[in-house]
């Protein structure tokens, strides 16, 4: 059987793609564990199972508090011994980077998720969902508006609205958390109208409906913020995109032989600007993981980005270090899902021409 | 974008034809000059410092407004007032009574504002032999009532009794101001409301002449006594002070080097470096041009922010260390793989083709006749990077990763935040720190899109 190029080429960056992740793991350990905190880490972990283990057995209630601490230490022993991890770090770090790509993160120092857990891959997929919920809701807001100002804008450049999008477009130098301060102090601080942070009301509304609005109502300014910061900068370049590619000969051409306006912007226009956009996308979704812990630490959004800043206050290096993971993960997966659609929209790609 | 064909000073030429770059510039400029002020009166060692010292704020009203406040309002907020020894309308009496000398002061001020000040405190230095001295104090309103502010034996030589602390007396006054008003107010009375209230159903100060009168008995000939009362007021300086009676005014100009230096170095020194390895790359293709391929790639994948708080956090770095951390994580950015197109463009140019043919060393190829003529369409892109890294400063000071011995915009903005500001309203403490930050960020901004517009021809036509 024939492997269709696109296919081929997806696998083959899949491959790199996991490489990549691994190799990026394998730096986090590195560092983390040159203060020492893995191997605090797994030991802090097993020295947990072994004790619950130890108390949960009824053959050893009759022992005394020094006899099953003396127990306890000989099966902590035994059991790192069993799991190698008295290796050289060399042997060690090996068995963490499995651990760490397999999301066998360890137990957290202090945090806990919402069902209580001490499980680091626990606290950490609980709150991934509302971190994609808001950025992903964010950067396509951002990307649609991006396309369509961009495009009307060069459909009618030189206008009034053209350059004052070309004014404006310095503000997009201030980030969006820094709009999302400005916003709370507006609409919380000032005018009363939106909550400063948080996902939902307290107590949060039992009806889905209620829910949904609510949560809906808590993701104005964090959204908003997010627009407002690249709103102006986003139309600006897509215009001048389709500018440019407004002005090659073969546009020229089908403009001579009579095809309808909207055709040349659909087909003449659009259609080979799009690979080039869908790259620029790609990169605002993988920035949008970073910029997230920010803007979801100012909102108090229970995100993974807030989940790193109360890692950070609570100094808990097993969530740090698992979110660091986990984030790799992420960008590799937002690429590779671009990638696909790259693949799809490009059509070198999809003919599998080499050198692209 | 491709290689243009512009100097650097040709560029500069051009940017000065642009209003909106020289807008920029003149914000630059402002900032520069404020840095180098900063510098040059506060060595940047010992900013910090005396940032962090807070005993050295004390004379200072806590959470107070800009001065300029009151421009904007119609209800005029009290600056700090001090009165006493050494200081206009002070007046003093001395009889002897008991075989004891008992001196009577009297200071008058005008008072005419709306609201009232925020504490009242009674700075006392005396010398004394045996018993401390008694000191009585009154406080007369316009209106001529006498209230009783209870009595002080002071112990230290230099003493600061907070009146406004005073929880019995606060008591009283209230007491007093509530049979005044004949209902109990829907405001709290709090001792400085009491001692300037007019006698209403809204909160607002009595204007006029107020005496403040202290009545002092020493018990020894040689015992010396001087005090000086500090109002403390709801506005002061150019940017107000902070909830630790901080001028923020001084924050924002010892923050100001910081932002810049930050920014300028994080922004110049990536971009050189990414310039220095896209040459190599591009120009030497092969295994060198592949690994370092592979490396952007990685650095693709690289949780940027996580890193950097990792290993800010495992390792408690200062500032500058962290900008080195930032630096080594952002070396391999996607830049790299842009900068190298336009390199492998010039490589195939005539006259590195010419260069080659002569026998010009490599080295002198890429540093001569490479880099140089890459330089120019950078430099918008470099400009314009820069607020990014005066704002990831300012992030990492909200994550609470801030050095504690370096004052920043982003580490004034972060304690209001742990202050309650948003809450509370203290709206100068958040605002004018952004302020500083917005004013950075767009005078880079402007500079930048204008060189982007020189630098790349076919975005001016348009």
């Amino acid at each position: 059987m024939k492997i269709p190029p696109l296919a081929k080429v997806l696998i083959k960056r899949g491959f790199v793609l996991f490489l990549m992740v691994i190799i990026v793991t394998y730096l986090t350990i590195l560092i983390a564990n040159a203060g020492g905190y893995v191997d605090e880490i797994l030991i802090s972990d097993i020295k947990f199972n072994v004790a619950q283990r130890v108390s949960a057995n009824p053959l050893y209630k009759g022992l005394s508090i020094e006899e099953r601490n003396k127990l306890i230490e000989r099966l902590v022993e035994n059991e790192i011994r069993l799991r190698g991890l008295d290796q050289p770090f060399p042997i060690r770090s090996l068995i963490y980077l499995w651990n760490a790509l397999t999301l066998d993160l360890g137990r957290s120092m202090y945090m806990t998720s919402d069902t209580g857990s001490r499980l680091v891959r626990l606290i950490i997929l609980e709150r991934l969902p509302q971190t994609i919920l808001l950025f992903t809701t964010a950067t396509v807001i951002i990307f649609f508006i991006g396309l369509f100002g961009g495009l009307y804008l060069s459909r009618n450049f030189g206008s009034f609205l053209d350059k004052l999008t070309i004014y404006l477009s310095p503000t997009s130098a201030i980030p969006g958390w820094f709009y999302g301060i400005l916003l709370i102090l507006i609409f919380y601080s000032y005018l009363h109208v939106l909550p400063p942070g948080g996902m939902v009301d307290y107590p949060p509304p039992e009806e889905p409906v209620a829910y949904f609005l609510s949560v809906l109502k808590h993701m104005i300014l964090p959204v908003m913020a997010w627009v407002i910061s690249s709103f102006f900068i986003e139309i600006y370049y897509n215009r001048s995109f389709f500018l440019t590619y407004s002005t090659e000969d073969y546009v020229e051409a089908a403009k001579a032989k009579g095809v309808p306006p909207s055709q040349i912007e659909r087909r003449y226009i659009l259609r080979p600007a799009l690979p080039p956009i869908i790259t620029s996308f790609a990169f605002a979704v993988v920035l949008s993981w970073s910029g997230a812990i920010i803007t979801e630490t100012v909102f108090n959004w229970p995100g993974l980005g807030r989940t790193l800043a109360m890692a950070i206050g609570f100094f808990d290096v097993p969530v740090i270090v698992g979110i660091t993971v986990v984030f790799a993960y992420l960008i590799a997966a937002t690429t590779f899902i671009l990638e696909i659609i790259y693949g799809i929209v490009d059509p070198r790609i999809r003919a599998g021409v080499e050198g692209v | 974008m491709s290689v243009s064909e512009y100097t650097l000073k040709g560029i500069f030429k051009e940017l000065m034809r642009y209003k909106s770059a020289l807008v920029g510039l003149a914000i630059l400029a402002f900032l520069v000059i404020l840095s180098l002020y900063a510098l040059i009166f506060t060595p940047y060692s010992q900013a910090g410092e005396i940032w962090n010292d807070q005993n050295r704020w004390l004379a200072y009203p806590r959470n107070a407004a800009p001065e300029w406040y009151n421009f904007f309002s119609s209800k005029k907020l009290p600056p700090s007032i001090l009165i006493g020894e050494g200081l206009p309308n002070h007046e003093s009496e001395e009889v002897e009574r008991n075989g004891y000398r008992v001196i009577t002061y009297l200071d008058s001020f005008t008072y005419n504002y709306d609201d009232f000040p925020s504490e009242l405190v009674l700075l006392i230095n005396t010398t004394y032999f045996g018993s401390p001295p008694t000191v009585k104090v009154y406080w007369v309103k316009p209106s001529g009532e006498e209230l009783n502010l209870s009595t002080y034996r002071p112990r230290n030589i230099s003493e600061s009794i907070y009146i406004s602390n005073n929880i019995m007396l606060e008591r009283e006054l209230e007491e007093y101001a509530i049979d005044k008003l004949g209902f109990t107010p829907n405001y709290t009375i709090t001792i400085p409301v009491a001692l300037f209230m007019e006698y209403k159903g809204e909160p607002t100060a009595m204007k006029g002449n107020y005496k403040f009168k202290v009545e002092v008995t020493l018990y020894n000939r040689s015992d010396t006594f001087s005090y000086r009362l500090l109002m403390h007021g709801k506005v002061y300086g150019i940017a107000g002070t902070d909830i630790y009676r901080r001028p923020l005014e001084l924050g924002l100009i010892w923050g100001a080097p910081v932002a810049l230096s930050f920014g300028i170095v994080a922004s110049v020194t990536i971009t050189f470096v990414q310039l220095i390895f896209a040459a190599i790359s591009g120009y030497y293709g092969g295994k060198v041009d592949s690994l370092i391929q592979r490396l952007t790639e990685i650095y693709m994948i690289l949780p940027f922010l996580p890193f950097v708080v990792m290993i800010s956090l495992l390792y408690g770095l200062d500032i500058w260390r962290l900008l080195l951390i930032i630096i080594v994580l952002s070396i391999f950015g996607t830049s790299v793989k842009t900068y190298r197109v336009w390199v492998m463009q010039l490589k195939t140019s005539p006259y590195v083709e010419a260069a080659i043919a002569y026998g010009a060393s490599n080295l002198r190829i890429i540093t001569l006749y490479i880099l140089p003529r890459i330089l120019p369409p950078v430099v918008p892109s470099l400009v314009l990077s820069i607020p990014s890294y005066v704002f990831l400063e300012a992030a990492l000071a909200i994550l609470g990763l801030s050095d504690p011995k370096v004052v920043s915009w982003g580490r004034i903005i972060e304690e209001a935040f742990a202050g309650g500001a948003v809450y509370k309203g203290y709206y100068h403490w958040v605002l004018i720190p952004s302020a500083m930050l917005i004013l950075t960020a767009i005078s880079f901004a402007l500079i930048g899109l204008a060189l982007d517009r020189i630098v790349n021809p076919r975005l001016r036509e348009m």
